[in-house]
């Protein structure tokens, strides 16, 4: 495999992970900006595991996952109180303290970035994104993926169903942060060189624009939407510069004649003649009766 | 005492300067409150609209524009690009989910920047200094004179906003709209020709901000427009999303709090000082510090 095409497969994997980090919360309703830097503890976490405990990419990455989600969990208490846009704009401020901590934070490295010794390669990254894209579906086909899409839905009727919808919440939000986690474990790894610069506002904006490009209603969106938007540009890349005009401009036109994304719930059924959907069916009738 | 003289001077300076980058971040935190405030869309293109007014000042600067036609001819390119948000975000996604304006507008964000990289590349640039030594020295404090006038008229002109706002029949209708939009829309308010209205005015705040900066400042590049929208949004925040007087204190607020924090602590602890205040503000207060507003609250 050409180093090229290797870079570009691994940067899919990782964006795919990432997008199923954005998707758990968004699946439930919540708009969280804050992912890179969520990101960004699972990658230094499993940089410095690896790095001062010797540990294996393999254990450090997930390890890193879980410090990410625990982090989450700590956070989710306050944060989780404010809602809508007020929740945006607090994991927006959150993801931007996480990267100006680390930025501050000499051991590992500051703002001059952290080396990372331990290598992983392609097969290992594409491994565990089918794991998480594995895991996230499996999940979906159980209650939480029906009480997750009933809060996203119509909070107070998923409260009367007797619904704990702060559990849930909290649950969506900490249990993407981890996988948001793990996808940063796995691009420190490769790429072998961190710098907190990198897990920006930029970042979690596009993460977000990954889910919401391939839709919330379905576990397949998210994975859609990543590939879509990483290859793009790729192909787009013979016009230069111009990739990202066209990409946007792509993006704008997407939002304003699909904005409940390319994959919806409904379409999928009609592909295959299902008769009951699978998750994200109430998302589906929702959405035709708002529109 | 001379040391405590000194240090009084320091401090001063720091004051000054604090509160005028702060009348920076107002501005941007006015175009950003209306939007909020009255259809309760956080228009992320805002700062993409700030770099627009900062690097079309430069370019027709550098081209050999007098300097009032290049500050006009970048606030009429602001205001225009304003409206061309309006057209592909709010009208089309009133139906859909809260968020798709807001990724929607984040989209054209991405689309400014961009633009401006395939035309006037991704390095910073440099303005001539176009008033000579404009700093009007007052008891040994240096205040910078276009600065000293952005702010002044970034006042007049939100005190114009808020007269708009309670006496024009446009003010009326978009006071109905803020209240509930289905509401206006059954009372007759037509909302596809007033909308634009706001769109309008925060494009033209927020090319009025790149513009002073651009001019006090004397650096721009495409980016510009990230650090100062992100704190620009602070500072709607502290200030209470929806209004308009809140987020002019809201933008001196963190203006100060900037300065002030490298000034004491250095600059590396600068965003952990004010993204600090700002999810404190969200956890206490989260509507901000001024409430009632003249625009409406935002509810969401």
């Amino acid at each position: 495999m050409s180093g090229y095409l290797e870079g570009i497969l691994v940067l899919l994997a990782v964006n795919v992970v990432f997008a199923y980090g954005g998707f758990l919360p968004l699946a439930a309703g919540q708009l969280n900006l804050g992912l890179a830097g969520f990101a960004a503890i699972g990658a230094y976490a499993s940089a410095y595991l690896s790095n001062v405990f010797k540990l294996s990419p393999l254990i450090a990455i997930p390890s890193a996952g879980i410090i990410a989600g625990l982090v989450a969990l700590a956070v989710a208490v306050p944060v989780l109180r404010t809602r809508g846009i007020y929740l945006a704009l607090a994991t927006f401020a959150l993801g931007q303290i996480v990267q100006a901590i680390i930025l501050n934070l000499e051991i590992v490295g500051g703002a001059a970035g952290y080396p990372v010794a331990a290598f992983i390669r392609f097969p290992t990254i594409a491994a565990v994104a089918v794991i998480v894209v594995l895991l996230v579906w499996l999940l979906f086909g159980t209650r939480f993926g029906i009480a997750v899409t009933a809060v996203h839905d119509d909070e107070r009727v998923a409260d009367l169903m007797g619904i704990d919808v702060r559990a849930f919440q909290i649950a969506a939000f900490a249990l993407g942060s981890a996988i948001a986690g793990v996808g940063g474990g796995l691009y420190a790894h490769h790429f072998s060189f961190i710098e907190a610069q990198y897990f920006n506002i930029s970042l979690s904006i596009t993460i977000v624009l990954y889910v919401l490009l391939g839709g919330t209603q379905t576990v397949l969106g998210p994975l859609l939407g990543a590939a879509v938007f990483t290859l793009l540009p790729e192909v787009l890349r013979a016009s230069a510069n111009w990739r990202y005009v066209v990409f946007a401009a792509a993006l704008i036109v997407i939002m304003a004649l699909r904005p409940e994304g390319l994959v919806t719930g409904a379409q999928l059924r009609r592909l295959f003649g299902w008769h009951r959907g699978g998750p994200g069916e109430a998302g589906v009738d929702a959405a035709k009766e708002r529109a | 005492m001379l040391r405590e003289a000194e240090e009084a001077a320091i401090l001063s300076q720091q004051i000054v300067n604090g509160l005028m980058l702060g009348s920076i971040y107002a501005m941007v935190a006015v175009a950003l409150t209306l939007s909020i405030g009255v259809l309760k869309f956080l228009n992320f293109s805002i700062p993409g609209l700030f770099m627009i007014g900062g690097m079309t000042t430069w370019a027709l600067i550098r081209a050999g524009t007098p300097w009032p036609l290049a500050v006009g001819g970048a606030l009429m390119i602001g205001a225009a690009a304003s409206l061309v948000v309006e057209r592909f975000t709010w009208r089309w996604m009133r139906m859909a989910e809260h968020f798709v304006p807001l990724v929607s507008s984040m989209a054209f964000l991405l689309l400014f920047e961009h633009l401006a990289v395939v035309h006037w590349g991704s390095e910073l640039r440099t303005l001539p200094a176009l008033f000579g030594n404009a700093d009007w020295r007052v008891a040994g404090l240096i205040i910078s004179l276009p600065q000293l006038v952005g702010l002044i008229s970034s006042i007049a002109l939100i005190w114009a906003l808020t007269l708009l706002l309670a006496r024009s029949r446009v003010g009326r209708g978009l006071r109905t709209i803020a209240e509930d939009s289905d509401t206006a829309l059954l009372l007759g308010v037509d909302i596809n020709r007033i909308v634009p209205v706001v769109f309008l005015v925060s494009g033209l705040f927020a090319a009025l901000a790149g513009v002073v900066f651009a001019l006090n400042y004397r650096q721009v590049h495409p980016f510009m427009g990230e650090v100062v929208g992100l704190k620009g949004i602070s500072a709607m925040i502290v200030g209470g999303m929806g209004n308009i007087w809140g987020s002019i204190v809201g933008g001196l607020i963190i203006g100060l709090v900037e300065v002030m924090s490298i000034g004491y602590f250095g600059a590396d602890v600068v965003d952990i000082a004010v993204y600090g205040l700002l999810l404190f503000i969200l956890f206490v207060r989260p509507t901000g510090l001024f409430t009632g507003s003249l625009v409406g609250q935002a509810r969401v």
